[in-house]
């Protein structure tokens, strides 16, 4: 897919291959983020959405090809090595992968303890000022077994933000979120990106949101991405896009009928059931 | 596929070989986290105290039946030589050489160092590792590290409480139940457990025990597949493996200390 003109890409992809097991996961990936921009990452479950961003992370290699972060070559790098390119790195884990060991507060407390010298008072400032900007002011002396789903993904994003990184990976922000709180998170989200000039990097399969904020589109399809500008990338022909993003609208029902006449006829079931 | 005998045998002695050089870099690691700040006290202390809690109880009322077991079995074999003011080096001698720290060692790993294990098992399968290295944060530094020395430290500490607990497990039933004379059953024991010989030996085993479980079940833990199976298969591994290390570990620390 070519571009009219080429952005600067914080981050680019340049012929990624990984296999786990038998499995071809990426096939020659190709694709760029830009800098100071919002691009969503939009794929069927399974497309691959969270290893692209554990790659971009550093914590997973590609069997070939190359990872550029910050004009940094990071496939061959050394954890060490790879903890001065994370520091600049904010990440969400499609999971949360909040410390369950500790409250909320000190989860997000943790960057700041392990790399500032700020003080307790000021710490405590900052966590503050993150949580309510996720909505969890009052969740902070809670354990992340006391959180909700949706909560849980709250406080991480809380955590991925409070050493203001230049780069943010989100995956799934919106996941299990009530309407409100997609709002919360997506306005959140922009304004970081305008604020901080933030590079921002979001998968999703909230298609509305997705557009809305997205400067730049990545479609994972068949281990490979095709990229572009929203506008320019949902009037393109490509084929797989289409059935992608009329399969994920509302009006997808109206136009297609789901064909489930499989799962309806169960009338056989029950004389097949295992007789006591 | 299919393999020969030999073909399999030859695999897994080279999986084992693998298994132990990465063991040994992971110890090194370890100890390089440990000597180079951030020195991690309060989750150290933390891990202490989960580890000595964990053992406490399981540790106390083992070395106390231990014990009673001992007098029983030792005053019935004394009895027959007319050696029963005997008794009280044979309960010392073989709860401070042996029984202390190799008991010990196998409660401190079934208790705590599986529980360790699993807890950084979870961690893995649930990303809060992958978490940590996303903070810049090693996890051997932050996690792994703090165990491995707890269960180091917490070793000896529950392997002396043990023992304390076996000979006053011992001299009640010597004394209460057998009617040994409690004056000659101490003054036995008095005269034959050596301070430097006998205390300060049984330290140094209960240390190496501890660095042995802290280092198989914190490896084993962080080796572990990201599933529910591999928690629990490092929560297994580590009971076996460390076990059996024990074991062989003591038989050739008894050889080589002499007796
Ligand atoms: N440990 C693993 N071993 C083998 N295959 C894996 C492993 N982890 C992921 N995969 C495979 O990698 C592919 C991509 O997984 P990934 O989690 O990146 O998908 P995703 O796009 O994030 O999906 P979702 O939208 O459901 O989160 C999947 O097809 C999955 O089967
Ligand atoms: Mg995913």
């Amino acid at each position: 897919m070519s571009e009219p003109r080429e952005p600067e890409f914080r981050i680019a992809f340049d012929g990624v291959s990984l296999k786990r097991g038998d499995r071809v996961i990426f096939d020659g990936l190709s694709c760029g983020f830009p800098r100071g921009r919002v691009s969503v990452v939009l794929g069927g479950s399974g497309a691959g959405k969270s290893t692209l961003i554990r790659m971009i992370g550093g914590l997973q290699r590609p069997d070939s090809g190359v990872v550029r972060v910050a004009d940094e070559d990071i496939t061959r790098y050394s954890e060490r090595e790879l903890f001065k390119v994370r520091d600049r790195i904010g990440m969400l884990f499609q999971g949360g992968a909040l410390l369950d060991s500790m409250t909320v507060a000190e989860n997000v407390a943790l960057p700041l303890r392990e790399h500032t010298r700020l003080s307790e008072k000021d710490i405590e400032a900052e966590v503050d000022r993150r949580l309510v900007a996720v909505g969890l002011s009052d969740a902070g002396q809670l354990y992340p077994r006391e959180l909700s789903g949706g909560m849980s993904r709250r406080a991480a994003l809380a955590r991925a933000i409070v050493m203001d990184p230049e780069i943010l990976l989100v995956d799934e922000p919106f996941s299990g979120l009530d309407p409100i709180n997609v709002r919360r998170i997506e306005a959140l989200l922009v304004d970081l990106n305008r604020h901080l000039d933030l590079t921002l990097i979001v998968t999703s399969h909230h298609m509305a949101s997705s557009i809305r904020m997205a400067d730049r589109l990545v479609f994972m399809v068949d281990g490979i991405a095709i990229a572009g500008p929203p506008d320019e990338l949902l009037k393109n022909s490509d084929e797989r896009i289409v059935e992608f993003l009329v399969a994920e609208s509302d009006s997808f029902a109206e136009h297609h009928e789901l064909d489930v006449t499989p799962l309806m006829d169960r009338r056989t079931l029950p004389d097949r059931r295992k007789k006591s | 596929m299919k393999f020969t005998l030999i073909e399999n045998l030859g695999y897994r002695s080279l999986v084992v070989v693998e298994h132990l050089g990465r063991i040994a870099q992971f110890a090194l690691r370890i100890t390089a986290c440990l000597l180079v700040p951030p020195y991690r006290f309060r989750r150290l202390v933390g891990d202490v105290y989960d580890a000595g809690v964990l053992s406490l109880p399981v540790v106390c009322l083992s070395g106390a039946v231990v014990g009673g077991t001992l007098s029983l079995l030792g005053y019935t074999t004394l009895v027959r030589f007319g050696a029963e003011e005997a008794l009280g080096a044979l309960v010392g001698l073989a709860v401070i050489r042996e029984l202390g720290p190799v008991l010990t060692a196998l409660l401190v790993t079934g208790r705590a160092g599986s529980a360790f294990a699993a807890e950084i098992a979870t961690m893995v399968t649930t990303e809060q590792l992958d978490g940590l290295r996303m903070m810049s944060v090693d996890p051997v530094d932050f996690v792994v590290s703090p165990k491995a020395l707890a269960l180091l430290i917490a070793m000896p500490l529950l392997a002396g409480l043990f023992a304390v607990f076996a000979l006053m497990g011992g001299y009640g039933i010597a004394v209460g139940l057998l009617g040994v004379d409690g004056g000659s059953f101490m003054a036995s024991m008095e005269g034959s457990v050596k301070f430097w010989n006998d205390v300060i030996g049984s330290f140094s085993k209960a240390i190496t025990f501890g660095a042995l479980t802290g280092l198989i079940a914190t490896y084993r833990g962080y080796i572990s597949e990201p599933t529910a199976a591999g928690v629990s298969a490092a929560t297994t591994g580590t009971v076996v493996i460390g076990s059996v290390t024990i074991l062989v570990f003591d038989f050739f620390l008894n050889g080589f200390w002499g007796v």
